[in-house]
This record gives structure tokens, sequence and C-alpha cells, in this order.
């Protein structure tokens, strides 16, 4: 037996607490964050057992999803929307939580603020009542998604009984070509292992590739690793991560943080560490993607034809296919960059951080979005990506292009507060689910990076961003 | 939580793969801060004709009768049997909540996305994992008789439908939890002295996490 570790073994080793007679194992849990919708019943829960939390500084809140996008000054005009976020204020003022809520300049999208506070530091374990909790395995930390009772568990113990999962090495080589970003990369993963194809897998990314990636870029991918199936995503530590999470307010500094750097210098799949699954992508096969249909591994190349369901011997696939064609209003076979758009959203816990909206501005500066387009918008992922944005002037760009420049939230990518697509429409989004009536119902969603979805918006339909 | 041991009941077939936790349950409901109530609004999409909010009288909506949750034949089904990867995407567990408050206390399928099959046995719904030639089989016994009673033994890990029998796999601890209907949290607590022993540990090797 090699005593060769992957990254995934070694967070799981560092983070036992205790192994089960029946093949669990109790895992102790460093951060847990908090937003509004999963956790009400987890705060109910404890009342009603008359519990506390375990360990109250291993909690972050803030809300995110309910949150409106437009002037703050006038409150959540939605009293369901509003009694959720008055129910975590309340929730965190009676437990003593640090929450940073709607009028803190902090306040924005979980996965979005946890890393950008320093909250999230390589070699922790991640949870939150959210499935794209694997953002944060791009800072070599453990993170995953967990459900409202596991969030009261989490908060009760600081633990969670968990069953250990495989190991699948994704290992993308060489070099990105112009235009292809970490989300075109990691669409093009799902494309290719499909929306099930890590499910009971722990996926490290890894690749020359990866490595030119930023942090930004990173968190892509392993946000969308959950569309894959697998539960969590990571990547190794290096320079750049030491770098990224450097004089953040939640970080060690000073001689702590001189041997948290040395522990974290550690966290990396060993040479010889062997995986249960090895998948290989060339970096320079990868195009610009267009998803087309209703689940993210219906992805195509910017210069593909949309499938045709005769082609595919699979019957499940068929039905899918012939599904999705008819929700996403798309016929076999029709070029993807002939298809028009109605409106473009850019945000998300995807693809909000300053490097998206600087690569969607690249694109907007000096040209105007096509009168065709009905709405673009772009939603920062937080309070300070949006102040640093504006700082670079990224907001006039896009003001001045005929976007929409909004407030911090989860807007539009779930459609929970007042951002929705009506039925029938299409948007070129940089979200992260294509399912049917995600962004309101009988809305057409099509995912694509923060470029392309500029691209999108300034010529009226889907085009090769180096076209532009 | 409700204990689970041998249930009989008929069972609906939801002939798709991919069933999303949006599609269980539409975002909108899950403004919601209770636990209960969300059954009417289950498969929302699917099952209404209309664009359903939260507090409205679900009796008064148009019924997509083509959907299989309004087939006559099918109602009072405690079994729902569906095709691969079901409950995939987002980890609300207002899925398992909506369909445990429907009346489900059973999902068949050949497989399931990994938050949404944790999060059932959470809620006394037993997930039970078969080939997928053996779903197809139950598809096709439903198609025959409708009113086929299916039995599942959990403490057999067994399913009788018709004159085919199946065996599946399962976790012993969710099983002990399921047929016993208990609290997790009670019983992790029963170790906080393993739990304070690696937190004295790690703060002396990682303080930066604390």
């Amino acid at each position: 037996m090699s005593e060769s570790k992957t990254l995934y073994d070694k967070l799981w080793e560092q983070h036992l607490v205790t192994d089960n007679d029946d093949g669990s194992s109790l895992i102790y849990i460093n951060r847990h964050l908090i937003h509004e919708v999963t956790s009400p019943q987890a705060f109910e829960g404890l009342r009603l057992a008359n519990r506390n939390l375990w360990r109250v500084n291993a909690n972050l809140a803030t809300p995110d999803h309910n949150v409106p996008t437009t002037d703050r000054g006038k409150g959540i005009a939605d009293p369901i929307s509003k009694l959720q976020v008055d129910t975590l204020d309340q929730n965190c003022d009676n437990f003593g939580v640090q929450e940073f809520k709607m009028s803190d300049i902090r306040q924005g999208i979980v996965h979005v603020v946890g890393p950008e506070q320093g909250a999230i530091l390589p070699g922790m374990t991640v949870v939150c009542g959210d499935s794209h909790t694997s953002t944060h395995g791009a800072l070599g930390c453990l993170a995953f998604g967990i459900g409202t009772s596991e969030v009261e568990h989490v908060m009760a113990t600081q633990c969670l009984v968990q069953k250990k999962s495989k190991n699948m090495l994704v290992e993308v080589t060489g070099k990105l070509s112009s235009g292809v970003t970490a989300k075109d990369v990691v669409l093009s993963v799902i494309g290719k292992i499909g929306t099930a194809g890590g499910t009971g897998y722990a996926i490290e990314f890894a690749g020359d590739v990866i490595s030119d990636l930023s942090i930004e870029g990173r968190m892509t991918m392993s946000n969308m690793a959950i569309e894959a199936g697998a539960r969590a995503g990571m990547m190794a530590v290096d320079d750049k991560t030491i770098e990224y999470i450097r004089g953040k307010d939640f970080a060690p500094s000073g001689d702590i943080l001189e041997s948290a750097i040395e522990h974290w210098e550690t966290l990396k799949s060993d040479e010889g560490a062997v995986f249960d699954a090895h998948i290989v992508i060339e970096g320079e096969s990868i195009k610009p993607q267009v998803t087309w249909g209703t689940s993210p591994e219906m992805t195509i190349a910017i210069d593909e034809l949309i499938p045709d369901p005769d082609n595919e011997n699979d019957e499940v696939k068929k039905t899918s296919i012939i599904n999705a064609l008819k929700y996403m209003g798309l016929e076999a076979n029709q070029a993807i960059n002939s298809v028009s758009v109605d409106v473009v959203f850019i945000g998300s816990c995807t693809n909000s951080r300053i490097e998206d909206l600087r690569a969607a501005a690249k694109v907007a500066e000096g040209k105007q979005v096509a009168d065709s387009i009905k709405q673009a918008i772009v939603v920062p992922g937080s309070g300070l990506v949006k102040q640093q944005a504006e700082q670079e002037g990224l907001d006039q760009v896009f003001i001045k292009a005929g976007f929409e420049w909004r407030e911090p939230g989860c807007s539009m990518c779930l459609a929970m507060n007042a951002d929705k697509l009506e039925a029938g429409e299409r948007c070129a989004s940089t979200s992260n689910r294509n399912f049917e009536g995600r962004q309101g119902q009988g809305g057409r969603t099509h995912l694509v990076s923060p470029a392309m979805a500029a691209a999108a918006a300034v010529t009226g339909h889907f085009v090769d961003v180096n076209q532009i | 939580m409700e204990k689970f041991n041998i249930l009989t009941s008929i069972a609906m077939p939801l002939d798709r793969a991919n069933v999303d936790t949006d599609a269980i349950i539409p975002k909108q409901f899950l403004k919601s801060i209770k636990r209960s109530g969300f059954g009417p609004n289950l498969f929302d999409q699917w099952r209404y004709l209309d664009e359903g909010q939260p507090g409205m009288d679900n009796l008064k909506r148009p019924l997509n009768n083509d959907f299989v949750l309004n087939k006559p034949e099918y109602q009072g089904a405690k079994i729902l049997v569906a095709k691969k990867n079901f409950g995939c995407g987002s980890s609300r567990e207002h899925a398992p909540w909506a369909l445990e408050d429907y009346g489900f206390r059973v999902i068949v399928a050949p497989s399931f996305a990994d938050i949404f099959y944790n999060n059932c046995f959470k809620n006394g719904i037993l997930p039970v994992i078969l080939s997928e030639s053996e779903v197809e089989d139950i598809f096709s016994i439903i198609a025959n008789n409708s009113a086929e009673k299916m039995i599942i033994n959990l403490p057999n890990q067994s399913i009788q439908f018709a004159d085919k029998s199946f065996k599946f796999d399962l976790d012993e601890f969710r099983k002990f939890c399921l047929l016993e209907g208990l609290d997790e949290i009670g019983l992790t607590l029963e170790q906080s002295d393993k739990i304070k022993a690696f937190e004295t540990k790690a703060k002396q090797n990682t303080p930066w996490l604390f």
C-alpha cells in the first residue's frame, strides 16, 4: 500500500474526530456559513431542543438570496422575503452570530463574502446550507453543501456524520485559448462527465490550466463541481492561494501566519497518490461554451450545432433532449450562435467577483447593449466587489453601454428576489443552473462566461467573444 | 421523526431522469421559515398550469391533468419511482420536506444526488437504489396494473412487487436511525468528550483556525 495521500485524504484525516462502527465518521467543521433561506428551521430546532451553538465564532452569516438588488433604502418589498431576512437578523442577534446585515458594505453572496473576508482559510472544513459551498475548495478546503438538518447538527455539535467519498482527479492540461475562461473549462468538464459523473466523489482539479487560473477562476470551477454531482471540488494550495489570503480581515498575521503557511504548503496531493477516477482534458481543445438545454451537462461550443435526439441511442438521454428542446424553444441542429437573447444576467456565486466584472467590462467597453435586449443587469457578488469595481470605473463602462448596475445578492441566479425572467424569455446568464424555471417560471437559461454574456448583450445573440 | 419499518402502498411512476430540487419545490416557496406545509407545492410547475406563489389557495388552481401526480389512479401513493440522478441541484431540504408533506415515504430510482439522498434520511424518507433494469421492471409492472401494491421491508432491505422481488443496500447507521426514528444530534452529543478532545489538539496544532 502506498503512503501517498490525495489532498482530500489529508483534509479528511485532519478533521476526523472518530470513526463509527458502521463505516461513517464524525468530521469536525471549522467554518459554517449561514444565509436566510436554509437556516430559520435550524435555529428553530435549536430553540425547541433548548440547545446552543457549540462554537459561536465558527459561524458567519449574511442575507443573500432574498435581498433586493435595487435601491436598498426602500427595504424589501415582498413581505415573505422580508420576514425571512428579518428572521435571520433576529436569530443571529439572539445566538450571537456575526452577521453582515443588508446595510453592511461587507454583505453579499455568502460564497463571495467568506473568501473575501479571509473567513475561509486553506485546510478548513467549510459547510453551508447551500450546494455551491463547493466554491471554497478553491482555497484548499474540504467544502460542501448540506441540508437544514445538517445545518442544525453542525450548529449544535460543530461536527457532521459523513461517509468518505471516493477520489477523482480532473486534470486540465496545457493552455487555454483566447476567450476561454474558467467557466468554459468547468462547463466542458460537466459536459464530459455528466451531471451525475461526480456523484460519490470529491473532485480535485489539477493541471497547468488550473495552476494558471487566478483564485477567482478556481472558485468558478469548484463552485460548479456540484453541477457534476460532486459535493466537493478542490484545488491544491500554491503561492497564489497564500497571497490571496494575506492581509484579509479574518486571516492570521505575524508568527501565526508563518506557521499557518508552513501547514498550508502541505495541502496538495502527494506524488503517486491514487485516485479512483482520473479524467484528462486538454486545455487547447476547449472553446467558449453555451449551454443549450435544461441541465448543465447540455453544453456545446459556440461554433457547434444543438444536438439532434435522433442521433442519441440511449432512450433516457433521447427523452431528456426532446424535453429540453421543447422547454427551451429550440430546434435540433440549429447553430447556437444564431439564437437571439432577451435578457443578460452577469452575477451569481459562480461569476460575480472582480475578475468576472473586469472580463465583462472589457467586452462591453465602448459598445452598446443591442436594442433587442430587454434587460441587461450586472450584480456584483458583494458590497466590497461593487466598491472595488466602482473605484476601477467598471460601473461607468457598464452604465454607458446600457447595462443596469445593481446592489449585491444572488439575484436572477435563482430569482427569489424581484429579479426574474418572464415565461419564454431567453437569458444569457453567468450563473450555474439552467434547470426549468430556475430564473423564473417558463424562463430559458443559457449558461455562459461573463465575457460571453457581455458579447451576447452587445450583439443580441450568442457569439464567439473572439469575434467581438 | 416518524419510525419506518414495513410500508405497503401503490407506486407513482415519474418517468424522468435528472429531476432537480428546483423542480421538486420551486424557489418561491423557500421563503417560508417553517418546516411544514410544502406538500401542496410539490412539483408545482409541472403540477399546475398557472404560476404558483406562496399564500395562494392551491385548491382553486388549474391542474395539469397530464402530470402523473394528478392522475386519479395514483392518489394516495406513498412510493415514488423515478429515473436516474433524482434530486440533483440545490441542497434545499425543502425538497424532502415537500415530498414527505405530500405523503411520500419512499423514493425508488437507479441513482440519487448525494445531498438529496442524505437529506431524505433526516426526514424519515427511505431512498432506495435499484439497478436501471430493476427500475424498468417496476415501471412495466405499474404500466400493467397501477393498483399493484408494493411492499417495502426496511428490516430485510427488500421489495416485493407483483411477482418480482428486489434487495437493496443501505448504510447500517442510516437504517438504524430510520427504524428507530432517532435524533442524530442527540447521538452526536453523546460523543462530546471526543469532540472536545479533538478541539484541544487542533487548537495546539492549528491555532489560526480558532
